[in-house]
């Protein structure tokens, strides 16, 4: 069972600054994510994409910023169950939550804080028929182990990103791969584009376009996937098929968690503190809804800020605080490290 | 006022809204749709408006002259569900004069 003292549903902007919002209150956080990796939307929807509207950066692109949130939260120590959806929560005696995702991993700590965004991302499936049976079976949606492919024969469907970055990361990687589009065009980053051209040149990737895989053949594990191009119609043997058609954010089971939703958001008390209609429960980022709310990563920030004040108290019952400025108390980091403002030099004129 | 357009939207439920839109506030016409909350929000315009998602993909009704489709566009309707031959992303649509009277349909959520 994981400990901690807020538990963050969602690892994007809102949810990684909640971390040091947090830890400047000494309150240790876990965050469990859909996704392998964090950012949320940031990084997995549009990381080479600019926004200009953080405060005080008039440009950064989102994976930027997703790694500055990271570097800016690393020194409290943030756990994170990764690749895994919360799936679960309840409700103990004493009042603290034990959340559960799809893999059966348990968090108990006595504050949950949604930042889920729009949900989480669910794959979106190719329409062919036995592919269910094979999931976790040869057929994944996402790549979170790429040693999983080492010395394997890889077959990856797609036109974005993903699919171009995994095969051309996996071409070291794997036996043999081979990427399948329905178009002779791809949607992916120019870079990245030329790098498979190279690559398929070079005999190290397949590259079969315009084509779909239509089938899955296979004794219990994926042994071979049928591919239809033009006409014709034909079997490649392979291990594994990976089809990246992008991800769709689902709400999912928090929406049955008890909590109040309307317009597929969680509403929340905007006039305190972002808590539920469920005590110890709140919902910070663009997965909450109030009068006048705007799904904007500035105003998740202060959210997630509004939030952890409140925690504290639910934590630390009774227990005094004021806020300070980080200029003034510096930061102490769970792993030992101290950043300060250096002390003013006062030194007589003669 | 002389810078609004009409603009007849059929929503996912087979209801038509005779709606007028501003071509003065740089909006696209998923941003419309939101506007007027003909579609829930978290079922439109989930990327935000960059060709990414589908989510906002519609029928063009009316033979009103649409801007040109760009890669980006086809690309991502080349990966989307219940695509017809008038599909089109309405975020990838801005508003100006030349579309008074378009008439389009939401696409079913997918």
């Amino acid at each position: 069972m994981i400990k901690t003292d807020i538990l963050i549903i969602g690892a994007g902007p809102t949810g990684l600054f909640a971390v040091f919002e947090a830890g400047l209150l000494k309150l240790k956080c876990h965050l469990i994510d859909a996704l392998p990796q964090p950012g949320g939307q940031c990084s997995e929807l549009y990381p080479k994409k600019p926004i200009y509207d953080i405060p005080a950066y008039p440009e950064i692109l989102a994976g930027d910023l997703t790694d500055k949130l990271m570097e800016q939260c690393k020194q409290f120590e943030p756990g994170f169950t990764l690749g895994e959806r919360a799936d679960t929560i309840e409700k103990q005696d004493d009042g603290t939550f034990i959340v559960t995702t799809n893999k059966g991993t348990k968090h108990h700590a006595p504050v949950v804080a949604i930042a889920g965004g729009l949900g989480s991302f669910e794959p979106r499936k190719p329409l062919i028929d036995n592919l269910a049976d094979y999931e976790d079976k040869g057929v994944e949606y996402m790549i979170k182990e790429p040693e999983l492919y080492r010395g394997k024969k890889v077959v990856i469907a797609g036109g974005g990103d993903s699919a171009l970055d995994w095969s051309i990361f996996l071409s070291d990687v794997a036996e043999e791969v081979t990427l399948i589009h329905r178009r002779n065009e791809f949607r992916g980053h120019l870079d990245s584009v030329e790098k498979v051209q190279e690559l398929k040149s070079a005999g190290k990737i397949n590259l079969i376009t315009p084509a779909e895989v239509i089938g899955i053949e296979g004794d219990g594990k994926v042994e071979a996937v049928t591919i239809k191009q033009d006409a014709k119609t034909y079997k490649k043997e392979c291990d594994h098929f990976v089809p990246l058609f992008g991800l769709s954010p689902k709400l999912g089971p928090i929406a049955n968690w008890g909590l109040e939703i309307e317009k597929n958001a969680i509403k929340v008390n905007n006039a305190l503190d972002y808590q539920t209609n469920i005590p110890g429960i709140y919902a910070i980022g663009d997965v909450n809804t109030y009068p006048g709310k705007l799904k904007l990563i500035l105003c998740g920030f202060h959210e997630a800020t509004l939030m952890c004040q409140s925690a504290y108290q639910i934590i630390n019952p009774g227990k005094r605080y004021v806020l300070k400025y980080t200029t003034v108390a510096g930061v102490d980091g769970f792993d030992g490290t101290r950043k300060e403002a250096p002390k003013a030099v006062v030194k007589k004129i003669e | 006022m002389e810078q609004d357009v009409n603009i007849k939207i059929t929503d996912r439920d087979g209801v038509v809204h005779e709606v007028v839109a501003p071509t003065d506030m740089a909006m696209n016409l998923m941003e419309v749709v939101r506007s007027y909350e003909l579609a829930p929000e978290g079922t439109i315009g989930i990327c935000g408006g960059m060709a990414m998602c589908a989510s906002c993909q519609c029928y063009v009704l009316s033979d009103t002259e649409l801007p040109e489709m760009q890669d980006d566009e086809e690309a991502m309707l080349s990966e989307a569900f219940y695509v017809k031959d008038n599909s089109r992303l309405g975020c990838q649509i801005q508003i100006t004069p030349e579309l008074e009277g378009l008439e389009v349909e939401l696409a079913p959520e997918s």
